[in-house]
């Protein structure tokens, strides 16, 4: 157990991270190419038109992945925020910096699909619909842990402050979730519910998935190389770094 | 708890001594709650609509503004350090200087808000429950708040920064206070929204001092 | 398959211009960050190298 625990933390070390993320992120890189193609062929030429909505449903292959992942990479982010704090590793805080345009991109993303979906579907650009305004309300909370990571300059002080921020986003977002709900029935606006598709056909679920895996390994294959460059800007002056191989020239 | 109620005591004292800084947000609050009917235009049915949603967020602004020097003049002049240092967990001097916070910046704002609801043409029943969330709601707002300013002590640019960080948080203590007050004009009772206003508030008591202090001691590294 | 041409397809029964508009602007988007994370990733490289340089250049 404790042999295990101390090989974990190895790689918590930026030496030991750097050169393995600059191995890992072709082959996500590579997955990420393989699964848009898969999902893209699924969506755009297998799955059938959809009785009610016509060609236009199709926007959903981007619009629910987009979705899905920036919800999901908010709880990596806060799960790396709480790593950071507990065990005080360096990397920890790095990544969830990695993560978070990101993040903060598929919110937009789904965002503008939802809007080019909702035009035709519903008549409208915006729709006060319970999963719309999560998702908007999601964006500003990734726009507030940019803004005030990038605002303070000591990078250990931003990583601390941004995981504070992530953590009570975190425990914030359900709670929105369930307000924005309860306010959109008070209300009975907008009744219509995104992804309530009259009959979701298996190959359309399967468009669906394949896609979220692109954006999946998508994202880790950013993040990888993101989080390089940050370890980089920060530990350029380290003896390790010096010793890199595509260092010397 | 001797301790917390000096902090509390010292911070009231402080803000008796710059009244300005309190009615100022008061003043406010005011003037933003009657600049609607002006852009919108004298029609009551109307008005009585909007007034919870107006004056809820006109004192998510208004509880804003003070939100900077909850922690900034401390900060300043070293008091924060000390108590950071004192015997006395610093999370429970947090707490007194929030409940200071909203006695100096909420609860005036509660007291207000039924003055200005009557230009609203609000009944008298939905002032009762208009007052009631805020009493139940501005709390939340301090709560929240502290963990922002805490975040943002001493960095470039915290004002704006603040209310990024914040105002996306205050979202559900907006939907249930205003939301209460539109349910019981509606017939269907504020009772629900109250009782999740009084949820959110035991959270945050419960969650938010640690919180803010965990970003307090960042700021004083 | 669900196309009798490709206009057929780029025209996505009527709904060309949402459904392109979406998968267009994702791809692009995407595209635009990964390549921004590269040129972060670049300059950073350039940067430790041209201090190495330096570090160099001083202790001759």
């Amino acid at each position: 157990m404790s042999q295990r625990l101390i090989n974990w933390f190895k790689f918590a070390s930026p030496a030991t991270f750097y050169p393995l993320a600059g191995k890992l992120w072709p082959w996500f890189a590579a997955l990420a190419a393989a699964f848009t193609l898969a999902g893209l062929w699924l969506g755009l030429f297998v799955a059938p038109t959809d009785f009610q909505q016509g060609e236009g449903y199709r926007i959903i292959f981007i619009h629910v992945p987009a979705s899905w992942m920036s919800m999901f990479i908010y709880c990596v982010m806060a799960f790396w925020a709480a790593m950071g704090l507990v065990f005080n590793t360096r990397l920890s805080g790095m990544m969830s910096a990695a993560l978070a345009p990101t993040g903060a991109l598929f919110a937009f993303l789904s965002l503008w699909t939802g809007a080019l979906w909702g035009k035709p579907m519903w008549g409208a650009w915006w729709v006060w619909d319970a999963r719309l305004t999560s998702e908007l309300i999601l964006f500003f909370l990734y726009l507030g842990y940019i803004a005030l990571t990038s605002a303070i300059d000591d990078p250990r002080r931003a990583d601390k402050a941004g995981a504070i921020v992530s953590l009570v986003g975190v425990i914030n977002v359900p709670i929105i979730y369930f307000s924005v709900k309860w306010w959109n029935t008070l209300h009975q606006g907008a009744s219509v519910s995104l992804t309530k598709a009259p009959s979701m056909a298996t190959t359309m679920l399967w468009g669906m998935l394949l896609m979220a895996l692109a954006f999946w390994m998508y994202t880790i294959a950013v993040a990888l190389c993101r989080v390089r460059a940050i370890i980089l800007e920060r530990e350029g002056r380290a003896q390790w770094v010096a010793e890199l191989p595509e260092m010397r020239t | 708890m001797n301790a917390f109620l000096s902090v509390l005591r010292r911070d009231l004292l402080l803000a008796a001594r710059r009244k300005s800084e309190v009615l100022t947000a008061l003043f406010f609050f005011m003037i933003v709650v009657s600049l609607f009917p002006l852009g919108i235009g004298p029609e009551t049915a109307l008005l009585r609509r909007i007034a919870p949603g107006v004056l809820w967020v006109a004192a998510l602004l208004a509880a804003m503004l003070s939100l900077n020097r909850l922690f900034a003049t401390d900060h300043q002049d070293g008091t924060l350090e000390q108590m950071a240092l004192s015997s006395t967990p610093l999370s429970v001097l947090v707490g007194g200087k929030v409940l200071a916070h909203w006695l100096t910046s909420g609860l005036p704002l509660v007291l207000l808000a039924p003055v200005l609801g009557l230009q609203f043409d609000l009944s008298s029943r939905a002032l009762g429950i208009l007052m009631l969330s805020l009493l139940l709601g501005t709390p939340i707002l301090s709560l929240i708040g502290a963990i922002g300013a805490a975040l943002t002590l001493g960095v470039r640019g915290g004002g704006v920064l603040l209310s990024l960080l914040v105002l996306p948080l205050y979202i559900p203590a907006l939907i249930f206070g205003a939301g209460a007050v539109e349910a019981d004009m509606a017939g269907l009772g504020a009772g629900g929204h109250l009782s999740l206003l009084g949820a959110l508030l035991a959270l945050g008591v419960f969650f938010a001092p640690w919180a803010a202090t965990a970003a307090l001691r960042l700021a004083l590294e | 398959m669900n196309w009798a041409s490709a206009s057929d397809f780029f025209a996505m029964g009527g709904y060309g211009l949402y459904v392109w508009g979406s998968f267009g602007l994702t791809f692009a988007a995407l595209a635009v960050e990964a390549a921004l994370a590269a040129g972060r990733l670049k300059t950073a490289r350039r940067r430790v190298r041209r201090e190495l340089a330096a570090d160099l250049d001083t202790q001759d």
